[in-house]
């Protein structure tokens, strides 16, 4: 096989950083190559470079044997190379051929909507990218919103497609769909370069895997022969713990007691209609659920940053239900909330200011409205060693950090602050192996602290592994509780979509 | 790195400004070199000069302090000009009653009652409303700012403040209220040594509770993400009603200081727009208080520097308006500059590598 992309000895360095250093690359006709790697392993640095948006520091790109030097992406989309971004590039309000055409549209002065639609549908047919040209994109679901995008990736006429991170955002329907997608592409000849940092789905679709660290790209294997053990070692470099040991416990008496809670989202609709349950002492209780399920608008009513229309919240004992987010936190709830960026740090701040920022009022971090920034230093350098934040200087601004140690700088705050209960929303969402490892063993340490831990999490895997019971929320209900050691994959899965369970009580 | 790059960028604008303005000049013909220099010496030419340059420079370095604490609380205080008026108007009316009172302690009244009432005037109705009904300040600051200078306007224009007579001015206020001159060297300009301490004090307790208590880190958050704000415990609310109040407070301030130390009375005519060029004070220092300092000055050279250079070279004084504006322009877009000098870099290198590919 005649190699499409190759990419020589490429570096791409910045003041202090080397982003890429030293990435060799092949991929072939008709292949699914796959990039494994952490974030801040040089993945995007690298689809950036080939996609003309940076210029290397030094190397070779080859396509189809010929270097080329793109200067913008309008040269990399010339020569033949589509890509697919994590976040998309789509005009909500236009339709799917309209977004597809968009730049170059059929037609002379006038836009020729008709030929447009031909066009789009027939590049439909052809890569079984099955969708209605007249759709709005606004109205479009996150998994047909990426097929508007690699449609506009053939309509340009891509020779190679680039997937970046392509199931980040996809349900796990979704992420099939992909798939199937992506075999259809790889009989019809397209070479496919998957970029992720989900092993399990690398092992899936990809027929050869090249994993990066710290820049530079450490083997390329054979798909076939690679287990996720060597995968996830190659990747972090170290042995990695897949599986968090976790040590049978007694759960304690009850923490938290949620009774017949129904809350409203920020937009006004109801998405908790009455949710009852509870989180004791030394256990971690998992919340399944499909996405948009109420699930979140659940711990922020419990942290306090939702009102409780109707119902009763208690925390040891006490009732809780009207009082501010920070008497809340001061009694003992610490909460890792889902968007971190958007609710759980001030990008601007630095680490420092960060971590002290649920406890700033307080002494030894200030003293009658006095700031004692000396105090959140020392405080601030401590949790950054014991967690590993990465950089470890204090002085960083967090939105320097990678996805991964912004979480380590949430969940050292809240872990650090003593609390009786954890909520956890997401807490591994977009993180790599080595994070997510991170993440759970401090969870799990809580809880054989005897602290409680309510975890809540889209990623039905991460429920299973970590949960001691398990709630399924569907349409701001609870559907039923289950015990780990009695919950199956498909159980939960039925309960989901809204099966109650046989048995189980709240 | 970023923070020398953070001084160089305004001050290029600046440059950038002034040298456009000079080609402006030119065209018009006039001599640009002749022109700057009657503005340079107008502004700091003799210590006169100096003074006047530094009493215009007061009230900007005050009121952009407001208006720097009010963005960095992520909110757009643009009727701090009002705010300022109806710090005047109180300082005023307390300046001429009370007049019994020994100096000291009515000057403190008198500035004591031109900040609570720029503060009131900034955190009741705009506070209250963006807090509560999402109001936007920018909307509800600029009524209340007409509001404000229609309300003085009426008051000495037959209203209860006017001074008896046919004349719309106020009486004066007491005359132990009035900060004293300087007596040697910046003796021919209106400088109290007494107004600048005030400014120098507001610039510290600026910086101070911007940065070192608990109440500017809550501000500065509720600024930077009012969601993290709200997650980390800190009553959104009240802080946004806060920052207003606060910024009025300067504003408030700065009318105060200004009736005692330079007018003493209220006058028809409120055109001084300190509260609209302030909002340029603070933009180009970044919201940063000391830096308010220097662009402070700057603008306040260019008043009593374009002043001079009417007279001197006969170009209209308001060829400094359109520095200002350039200013602002050139501040606005700094950030088109790295990108110019990026884009430069791309073109020579690629110009390199042509000859040799």
């Amino acid at each position: 096989m005649e190699p499409v992309l190759e990419v020589v000895d490429l570096k791409k360095w910045f003041p202090g950083v080397k982003a890429n250093d030293g990435v060799n690359l092949t991929v072939h006709a008709g292949e699914v190559h796959a990039i494994l790697g952490e974030n801040g392993a040089g993945k995007s640095t690298l689809m950036k470079v080939i996609y003309g948006l940076l210029e290397p520091t030094s190397g070779e790109i080859r396509l189809f044997g010929q270097p080329v030097h793109f200067r913008s992406p309008r040269d990399a989309i010339l020569a033949g190379i589509g890509m697919v971004h994590q976040h998309f590039m789509l005009i909500p309000a236009l339709t799917v051929a309209e977004n597809v055409v968009l730049g170059d549209e059929p037609g002379g002065v006038r836009f020729d909507r008709r030929e447009a639609v031909r066009r789009v549908r027939e590049l439909s047919e052809r890569y079984g990218l099955a969708i209605d040209p007249n759709a709005k994109v606004g109205d479009l679901t996150v998994g047909l919103q990426q097929r508007v995008e690699i449609l506009k990736a053939f309509y340009r006429k891509a020779r190679v497609l680039i997937l970046d991170e392509p199931t980040a955002l996809l349900t796990p329907q979704e992420t099939r769909e992909l798939f199937n997608i992506i075999r259809a592409l790889k009989a019809e000849g397209v070479p496919v370069l998957f970029i992720s940092h989900k092993l399990d789905e690398v092992l899936e679709i990809s027929d050869r895997v090249t994993v990066m660290r710290a820049g530079k790209t450490v083997e390329t294997l054979e798909t076939k022969g690679a287990t996720p053990q060597m995968l996830a070692n190659l990747m972090v470099g170290r042995e990695v713990v897949l599986r968090v040991e976790k040590p049978p416990m007694e759960a304690g008496p009850p923490v938290l007691e949620v009774r017949n809670l129904r809350v409203r989202s920020a937009d006004r609709h109801e998405r908790v209609k009455g949710v009852t349950l509870t989180v004791r002492r030394g256990e971690i209780l998992g919340i399944a659920g499909i996405d948009g399920n109420g699930q979140f608008e659940l711990a922020d009513a419990i942290a306090g940053l939702l009102r409780a229309e109707a119902g009763q919240i208690v925390l040891d004992g006490r009732d809780i239900t009207h009082l501010s987010p920070a008497e809340r936190t001061q009694l003992g709830i610490a909460y890792v909330p889902q968007d971190r960026q958007l609710d759980g740090l001030v990008l601007s701040f630095d680490l420092a200011s960060n971590i002290i920022l649920r406890d700033f009022r307080r002494p030894p971090f200030s003293r009658r409205g006095i700031l004692n920034r000396r105090a959140a230093e020392s405080y601030a350098k401590r949790l950054i060693e014991a967690f590993d934040v990465r950089p470890p200087d204090f002085r960083r601004k967090a939105s320097e950090l990678s996805g991964g140690n912004q979480q380590k700088v949430i969940l050292a705050r809240e872990v650090s602050r003593d609390p009786l209960i954890l909520l956890a929303a997401q807490p591994t969402r977009g993180l790599d192996v080595g994070a997510i490892e991170g993440v759970h063993r401090q969870l799990v340490r809580l809880r054989n602290e005897g602290k409680a831990v309510l975890l809540i999490s889209l990623e039905l895997d991460e429920i299973l592994s970590l949960s001691d019971r398990i709630a399924v929320m569907h349409d701001g209900e609870i559907v039923g509780v289950v015990d780990r050691a009695e919950a199956t994959r498909e159980q939960l899965g039925l309960m989901m979509t809204g099966r109650r369970a046989k048995e189980g009580t709240a | 790195m970023k923070a020398l790059q953070s001084i160089l960028l305004p001050v290029a604008a600046s440059l950038v400004a002034i040298a456009i303005g000079a080609i402006l000049v030119a065209a018009l013909g006039y001599n640009p070199v002749s022109v700057y220099g009657s503005l340079i010496s107008g502004a700091f030419g003799s210590l006169g000069n100096l003074g006047n340059t530094l009493t215009a420079s007061l009230p900007l370095i005050i009121i952009g302090l407001g208006i720097a604490l009010s963005f960095q609380s992520g909110l757009f205080n643009i009727g701090a000009d009002g705010q300022y008026w109806i710090g005047a108007t109180a300082a005023v009316w307390v300046g001429y009653h009370f007049t019994s009172l020994p100096g000291w302690l009515h000057m403190l009244l008198c500035l004591a009652a031109g900040m609570v009432a720029g503060a009131l005037w900034a955190g009741v109705i705009p506070g209250l409303t963006k807090a509560f009904v999402g109001a936007h300040e920018v909307i509800t600051t600029m009524m209340m700012s007409y509001i404000a200078i229609l309300f003085a306007r009426y008051l000495i224009e037959g209203g209860p403040m006017q001074e008896k007579g046919y004349i719309p001015q106020s009486p004066l206020i007491a005359s132990n209220t009035q900060f004293p001159y300087f007596t040697q060297g910046f003796a021919r300009s209106q400088l109290s040594p007494i107004s600048m301490l005030i400014a120098a004090l507001a610039v510290l307790v600026a910086w101070f509770l911007l940065y070192k208590t608990t109440l500017g880190f809550s501000l500065r958050s509720v600024g930077l993400n009012p969601r993290a704000a709200k997650y980390a415990g800190i009553r959104v609310k009240l802080y946004i009603i806060i920052a207003l109040a606060l910024s009025g407070l300067f504003a408030g301030l700065a009318g105060a200081v200004q009736m005692l130390g330079v007018d003493h009375q209220l006058l028809d005519g409120f055109s001084s727009n300190y509260g609209y060029t302030a909002i340029v004070v603070a933009l180009l220092a970044r919201n940063n208080p000391l830096a308010v300092v220097i662009s402070g000055l700057f603008f306040g050279a260019l008043t009593t520097g374009g002043q001079n250079m009417q007279i001197v070279s006969n170009v209209p004084a308001s060829l400094t308006n359109v520095l200002t504006g350039l200013i602002i322009f050139f501040v606005g877009c700094e950030r088109i500059i790295p990108q110019v000098i990026g884009w430069y870099r791309r073109r020579r290198s690629a110009r390199a590598q042509t000859p040799a590919s």
